[in-house]
């Protein structure tokens, strides 16, 4: 099988070259039949880095240890739901799953757009082939899922337990998607400044799948943030981590392309601005690949230090002199066609947005590669947390979250003082009374960002609910429907605007339970004996019982934990720290049961209004003593009825041997219960934060409104459409 | 086994891939096409901007509703948008005319 896999990663490569060549001849050379071959290549391609996939998923169902991949990341002990993730978890396994789904999303664009783009999809193919070819090669060369070890290990190392967690099913393929589908609009965008096609249709057809990378991307940061909060036992969920921030900016430059290009769409303006975006996305989403895959920065994400990242650097190189070449040689045909009316219009406000988000992706870029900065010129690598962020990424995020209020609110071209004052009345009053509320209520008054957060969150909130309340009603006054009815249609008729909409809001509700969360949250480190408490905001966390687990896959440790506010009862928390066996004999027969990789499982009361989160860190320390006794006494034994099992016969060995596993279990459940019998103080951080679960609605939310931005209109309702503009116009036309 | 598996691939792969070589010349429509002309680029960059321009006086209509335009306001940019969709079906009709 391994054969088999690695051959088809070079079929697959020998077929991105063929469709690179194919593509750019027929294209120069005006050969349709080269053309959709080269497409055809494609379409090639995916199928076979598809099987090559299911062979690597195979390999591992079947705990296949002859493959090196499954011997890092898998073991016989993990459950069928985590075997199917196992393979993205290594830097091979991902690398494929690169491939895989570049190709994929390439064959449903070039099948959807076969019969358009004439001339710019053929180019479109080839880079396309040319990202193809870059990951293929380096799984074929470098990074081989098929590399196998004679003889197979009986045994693998397991899946780090930090990945056990259901959001790390999907939180990659969601990222890969994204960046995968960023190379789309790159890819046309440079067919199109190469061919010098380069009208409105190019961008109408690649904007939906722009839009689908912001959706998954978006998806996948969200759900790691989602990952670090409830697995990795610091009650956070972003810590601006480089491999988190290489994933933000090309969802920031995207979110960017996606509003502006409405402007392109209606007044032909900013050509070379939108052009420019959609390449710098595409570089940024192979950036922030080549951040995971080389470890040139320090990361809970990276694969570690690898020597992937001289081809990542030359790639980007290429792509970054590539794109400014083309840009400078076609700004002639890229000449905006109408200027903008006003200061006061959408228009203005778009733009003026695009201004803040590249900013904040200036910001994060520098922030975040400042420690190789600093070390190639001082010598000295500097570190950067979250306090290196803050001071500039929140307020530009105050400024972008009014802008999205003042967006939907004004007209395209031009508005007047009286519609002004119309349409901001009610936002604006809303947005006072919450910030009267808030400054009454919460203590605020020490938060000034968190206040400006809330209000201008508010402010969006109140305009978006204003939009489809006017909206509704007037498609009531039309048609006479029902609330409900008018509501859903008012959303059929324009599923970009009411997406985009609900979108705002979601990101206003997310962005107030961010604020909320991080200014007002409470914690505290403690140490404490069963029977023991401690007070958190007004919370009382005592200690109620240890409780203990010995499985041969993990054993943990934890503490139950019992909440009461005042009087009255609120919660229990239990949490746990888990420990796996380690592969490394030499930490003992016993030892290397509590000297493998640990993970904890998070105590969490979530609510509306807050969030009661408790960790506890069990150190077994204290068994040290009956540890080195067990390592002793069972080396002591191996080494004892070694010499007598060498003579039995293979049936009567297994029986020894299993009497000796047995054996050596009870001891270890022996020695981790006296975690119950003989308890010792244990270290919990505990935490109350409010608003925790709003930054997850508000992202369901932004789903669900990109979701209805994204979703086609049926051919029947498109035609209708433009036969009712149309016989509005036949007047005119006559 | 896995040579038979690994040239049965590679046949189908290369049959696919092929495929339009072997059936077509370059000035054929397509092959991808099922042998329907395809709509020529002017033609298809004139649909985007009628498409485009329909949802700018449907904006509009729904901005008007709205009240983010006044009635003189929405009469203004209305016959501005009216008669920019007009010019571009104009286009359409003398490119599909010229066409047929």
């Amino acid at each position: 099988m391994a054969l088999l896999g690695h051959t088809l990663l070079l079929l697959a490569l020998a077929i991105t070259l063929y469709g690179i060549g194919a593509s750019v001849y027929g294209a120069r050379a005006r050969r349709r039949d080269w053309v959709d071959s080269g497409r055809r290549a494609v379409y090639a391609l995916a199928g076979v880095t598809m099987t090559a996939f299911v062979l690597v998923e195979i390999a591992f169902q079947r705990n296949d240890f002859a493959f090196n991949i499954v011997t890092q990341t898998s073991s016989t002990t993990l459950s069928t739901f985590y075997k199917l993730t196992a393979p993205w978890s290594s830097q091979a396994g991902s690398l494929l799953l690169w491939v895989m789904l570049l190709s994929f999303w390439s064959s449903l664009v070039l099948f959807l757009t076969r019969r358009r783009l004439r001339e710019i999809a053929p180019y479109a193919t080839a880079v396309l082939m040319g990202f193809a070819a870059f990951f293929d090669s380096l799984a074929c060369f470098a990074a081989n899922p098929f590399a196998t070890s004679s003889p197979a290990p009986t045994q693998g190392a397991g899946l780090d337990p930090l990945l056990q967690h259901p959001t790390m099913m999907f939180h990659p393929p969601m990222l890969y998607s994204g960046y995968t589908l960023m190379a789309i609009p790159f890819a046309f965008a440079i067919g199109a400044l190469i061919s010098g096609r380069l009208g409105s249709d190019w961008i109408r057809d690649t904007r939906r799948f722009a839009l689908a990378a912001w959706l998954f991307l978006g998806t996948g940061i969200v759900l790691g943030a989602l990952w670090s909060y409830t697995e990795l036992g610091w009650g956070g969920y972003w810590g601006w981590d480089a491999v988190e921030n290489a994933a933000l900016m090309p969802f920031l430059c995207i979110t960017a392309f996606i509003h502006s290009i409405q402007i392109q769409e209606k007044r032909g303006m900013l050509k070379v601005w939108n052009v420019s975006l959609i390449l710098l996305s595409g570089t940024l989403a192979i950036f922030g690949t080549f951040l995971v895959r080389s470890g040139v920065l320090d990361s809970i994400h990276a694969f570690g230090a690898s020597t992937l990242g001289v081809p990542f650097v030359c790639l980007l190189g290429v792509m970054i002199l590539g794109s400014i070449g083309l840009v400078l040689y076609r700004r002639p045909a890229l000449r905006a066609e109408n200027r903008i009316d006003s200061l006061v219009s959408r228009e203005a406000v778009f733009l003026f947005q695009n201004l803040v988000l590249v900013a904040m992706v200036f910001v994060i870029f520098w922030v975040t590669m400042f420690p190789l900065i600093s070390e190639a010129v001082t010598g000295t690598k500097v570190s950067v947390g979250p306090p290196a962020f803050t001071p500039f990424v929140v307020p530009l995020a105050l400024v972008l979250v009014a802008l999205a209020g003042i967006g939907p609110i004004i007209s395209w071209r031009r508005v007047t003082a009286a519609n002004l004052r119309r349409n901001f009345t009610f936002p604006v009053a809303s947005a006072a009374v919450v910030l009267i509320l808030v400054l009454a209520l919460a203590h605020a008054s020490s938060k000034p960002l968190a206040i400006a957060m809330w209000t201008l969150g508010s402010f969006v909130i109140a305009t978006v609910l204003q939009e489809f309340y006017r909206g509704t009603s007037a498609r009531r006054a039309m048609t006479k429907d029902a609330w409900p009815v008018a509501l859903g249609g008012l959303v059929r008729r324009n599923r970009r605007r009411h997406g985009g909409y609900l979108v705002h809001l979601g990101i206003s509700v997310l962005l107030i339970g961010v604020a909320a969360s991080s200014s007002f949250q409470h914690s505290h480190d403690v140490v404490l004996k069963p029977g023991q408490s401690t007070t958190v905001d007004g919370y009382r966390f005592a200690y109620v019982r240890p409780t203990e687990a010995a499985l041969a896959a993990k054993i943990s440790f934890g503490a139950v934990l019992r909440v009461t506010k005042g009087r009255s009862y609120v919660t229990t928390l239990h949490t746990t720290r888990g420990y796996y066996p380690s592969t490394d004999n030499s930490t003992g027969v016993i030892g290397r049961f509590f000297a493998g990789a640990a993970d904890s499982t998070v105590g969490l009361d979530a609510g509306l209004t807050r969030n009661l989160w408790a960790v506890t860190s069990v150190n077994p320390t204290p068994l040290s003593g009956y540890i080195n006794q067990g390592d002793k006494y069972f080396a002591d034994y191996l080494t004892a009825i070694m010499p007598k099992l060498s003579k039995l016969p293979h049936a009567e060995q297994n029986l020894v041997l299993d009497r000796y596993y047995a054996y050596r279990d009870e001891a270890v459940a022996g020695i981790a219960r006296r975690f119950l019998t003989h308890t010792w103080p244990v270290e919990f951080l505990i935490i109350v934060a409010p608003l925790v679960t709003w930054i997850w609605g508000g992202a369901l939310v932004v789903v669900i409104g990109g979701l209805i931005a994204l979703w086609p209109v049926p051919v029947l309702a498109r035609w209708r459409s433009a036969a009712v503009y149309r016989a509005r116009l036949a007047r005119e036309l006559a | 086994m896995t040579y038979v598996i690994v040239l049965l691939v590679l046949f189908i792969v290369v049959f696919v891939i092929t495929a339009p070589l072997r059936r077509g010349t370059d000035d054929a429509p397509g092959s991808d096409s099922g042998g329907v002309p395809d709509p020529s680029p002017e033609l298809l960059e004139l649909e985007a901007a009628r498409d485009a321009k329909y949802r700018e006086i449907r904006d509009a209509e729904l901005d008007h509703q709205t009240g983010k335009l006044s009635d003189e306001d929405y009469q203004a940019v209305d016959s501005t948008l009216r008669a920019e969709a007009i010019e571009i079906l104009r286009r359409l009709d003398s490119l599909t005319g010229r066409r047929s």
